[in-house]
């Protein structure tokens, strides 16, 4: 790594997500924004803030609300030669584009046998935690990573959230990054340099002896609140922040699981069908297996609609306490 | 109906758009004082519009609603109690805590449902409007949308289908000028929202959103047509959203003079003029008192309710 890319400064996730934007487009024309409110009004989490005001309403275009429309043409000037990066306001509402997405970005370099290319980047506002009920609260991840042709990164800091959507936005293909809302205020050390990071790397956030927790999302940080609790009951965890889900960076995971001989993982998203299924499969199908001394266990979130009432929402996804709960019980069980 | 020279429906349309203002102040200020959860979208400055499709309702009728749906259902005859209380989180609320603002539904009054996807209910409304032509009923359902609604590929299906089975929809834009941030002019090349109407085959008006009556008789001309078999109507009533989209609006994208020409168009205070004589000072005093001790004893009765209770949160997920 250069000196450049070492030097770092506290950002909140937002404002990592924005100079990820700014450099982006400083750096290429090709590159620009379309999105419903990202221009004057500055997006609806903020993220994109006063990009208007030094990039123009060209390049951070405001669009009537209409994802399928936003969305199919983004797949059109990422075809004709741009790099377009869409924001859709709550991943919710990539339901509406869902054609687009899956029938169209994601399958046409295949269809067209590799002819043309569709490097576009759908970033969307994910997760639960802000008491905006069913509708506006998913954790849709699961959906993306099942459709060949996509990629699809989760960003857990604001280091991240600016190196994987630079990285994001280099990539020749679709790539859906889902930013946690609950993270966006969240601050922390982000490099200064314009440095992207390799999509299909695992983070390691923590090594211990005693059981692999594997989160993502918002969960991470959880994972690494309940690390700190446990440490404190004489229970040693590695957590793992697989960072992206597709492509999916399995050997640190299958690693560590071979070394501590338990694995926890977990997710916001409702079990059934979940990502950590597929995690859980991976595991299972690996070396580690041979090493395991405990049934892999899954921690979720309810198979049940995000609810309004925040004791509810609350119940509805695991918290730093949960996984506590969890940790220990596997690791005193076995 | 006259809602201006008649007492009796002057005074509903006044008691109910002071209902739906003073219940949104309140929530407003609950939101200012921490005391309510989420997120809220007011619908102050647009009262006369639900208060006046309603008023062209009739029993057995059903509305869909939006994300801004305070309005609609309140003025469609929603229990203010079971209202707050869903706002406060609590086990009696219409849904048990597990809606929120948005998606409020009061089955019992027609309501199929406030909406947190923008022209969700369009299509919604359509289905049960095609529901109403199989069983050979007569009722007819009024959909609210806003103006940013139009440009949803979800608007045009719905509309699409109501028209080719003349279904008897009515289609209520409530044009407030913006979607979040974009505004009319940016968002469309038509210069009334209604000429859309055209596109399908069905009659398109607009009125003025800020005169009760006016809202009234447009729809209550659509319900006629609809009853009658004659298909949809597209509705277009122009208005203005006082406050933010939302709670994390800045209202950068619109002049502070704006709002207040707006303000001073006050359908309230316009409406209080006009029946001034019809209903008098005392009268119209008593329906602003009324509306607040309304909202007051809503607010009280929640805030004695029980919290909503984790303990079934995954029952009902899927029906029995
Ligand atoms: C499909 C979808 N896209 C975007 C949003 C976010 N959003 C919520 S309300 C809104 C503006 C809606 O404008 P309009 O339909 O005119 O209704 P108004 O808010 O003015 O009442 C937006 C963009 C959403 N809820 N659903």
């Amino acid at each position: 790594m250069t000196a450049a890319a070492e030097q770092t400064r506290t950002l909140t996730y937002a404002e990592a997500v924005r100079e990820a934007l700014a450099q982006a487009m400083t750096a290429d024309e090709r590159v620009f924004l379309l999105g419903e409110d990202v221009g004057t009004y500055g997006g609806a989490f903020g993220v994109t803030g006063d990009l208007v005001h030094r990039f123009g309403e060209e390049r951070i275009r405001d669009t009537p609300i209409s994802e399928l429309g936003i969305v199919g043409a983004a797949v059109g000037a990422a075809l004709a030669g741009m790099r377009p990066v869409v924001e859709i306001q709550f991943s919710d509402f990539t339901a509406q584009a869902m054609d687009q997405i899956v029938n169209q970005a994601a399958k046409i370099h295949f269809m067209l046998g590799g002819a043309a290319t569709v490097p576009m980047v759908l970033r969307a506002p994910t997760g639960s935690g802000t008491g905006a009920a069913a509708q506006h609260s998913q954790s849709l991840e699961a959906w993306f990573a099942h459709v060949p042709g996509l990629k699809v990164v989760m960003p857990a800091t604001p280091a991240d959230a600016k190196t994987l959507l630079l990285a994001a936005i280099d990539d020749p293909n679709p790539v859906i990054v889902l930013e946690h809302k609950l993270l966006y205020k969240q601050s922390g050390p982000v490099p200064e340099a314009a440095t992207p990071a390799r999509l299909g790397e695992a983070a390691v956030r923590r090594t211990g002896a005693d059981l692999t927790i594997v989160a993502t999302g918002v969960m991470v940080s959880r994972a690494l609140e309940a690390a700190e609790q446990l440490a404190a009951d004489g229970i040693d965890v590695s957590v793992i922040d697989p960072r992206t889900l597709k492509p999916l960076d399995a050997q640190p995971i299958v690693d560590d699981v071979i070394r501590t001989g338990r694995a926890l993982l977990v997710q916001e998203a409702p079990k059934t069908a979940g990502f950590m299924a597929e995690i859980a499969a991976t595991i299972g199908e690996s070396p580690a297996f041979g090493h395991l001394r405990a049934p892999i266990a899954r921690l979720c979130g309810l198979d049940v609609p995000i609810p309004y009432a925040p004791q509810l929402e609350r119940a509805a996804v695991p918290q730093a306490g949960d996984i506590v709960r969890a940790a220990t019980d596997l690791v005193r069980r076995w | 109906m006259d809602l201006i020279g008649d007492a009796g429906p002057a005074r509903e349309a006044l008691l109910t758009m002071w209902t739906i203002r003073r219940f949104e102040e309140a929530v407003d200020d609950l939101f200012a004082r921490g005391l309510m959860h989420g997120t809220m979208h007011l619908s102050i400055g647009q009262e006369a519009v639900p208060v006046g499709a309603c008023l062209a309702l009739s029993e057995g009728d059903y509305i869909t609603s939006t994300h801004r749906g305070h309005g609609h259902c309140i003025a469609r005859g929603a229990r203010l109690d079971e209202m707050m209380a869903e706002l406060l989180a609590k086990e009696t609320g219409y849904c048990r805590g597990r809606g929120g603002s948005m998606h409020i539904a009061d089955v019992a009054t027609g309501n199929l449902g406030a909406n947190g996807i923008v022209a969700g209910g369009v299509p919604i409304a359509a289905g049960a409007g095609l529901a109403v032509r199989m069983r050979g009923g007569q009722e007819v359902v009024v959909s609210f949308f806003g103006d940013g609604a139009v440009n949803e590929g979800a608007w045009h299906e719905g509309v699409n289908l109501a028209a080719i089975w003349d279904l008897p929809v009515v289609f209520v834009c409530e044009n407030n000028h913006y979607g979040m941030s974009m505004s009319v002019s940016r968002a469309f090349r038509v210069k009334q929202l209604s000429e859309r109407a055209t596109a399908y085959g069905i009659p398109g008006v607009t009125v003025d959103g800020n005169d009760p009556q006016a809202v009234h008789d447009a729809v209550a001309d659509a319900v006629a047509r609809a009853r009658a078999g004659e298909g949809p109507t597209l509705v277009e009533a122009t208005t203005y959203r006082w406050k933010g989209h939302s709670k994390s609006d800045k209202n950068l994208y619109r002049t502070r003079e704006e709002i207040e020409q707006w303000r001073e168009r006050d359908p309230i205070a316009r409406f209080e003029q006009r029946v001034a004589n019809t209903l008098g000072e005392q009268e119209i005093q008593a329906c602003r008192n009324e509306a607040r001790e309304r909202v007051r004893a809503a607010i009280r009765a929640a805030n004695a309710a029980p919290d909503a209770s984790a303990d079934s949160l995954t029952e009902a997920v899927y029906a029995k």
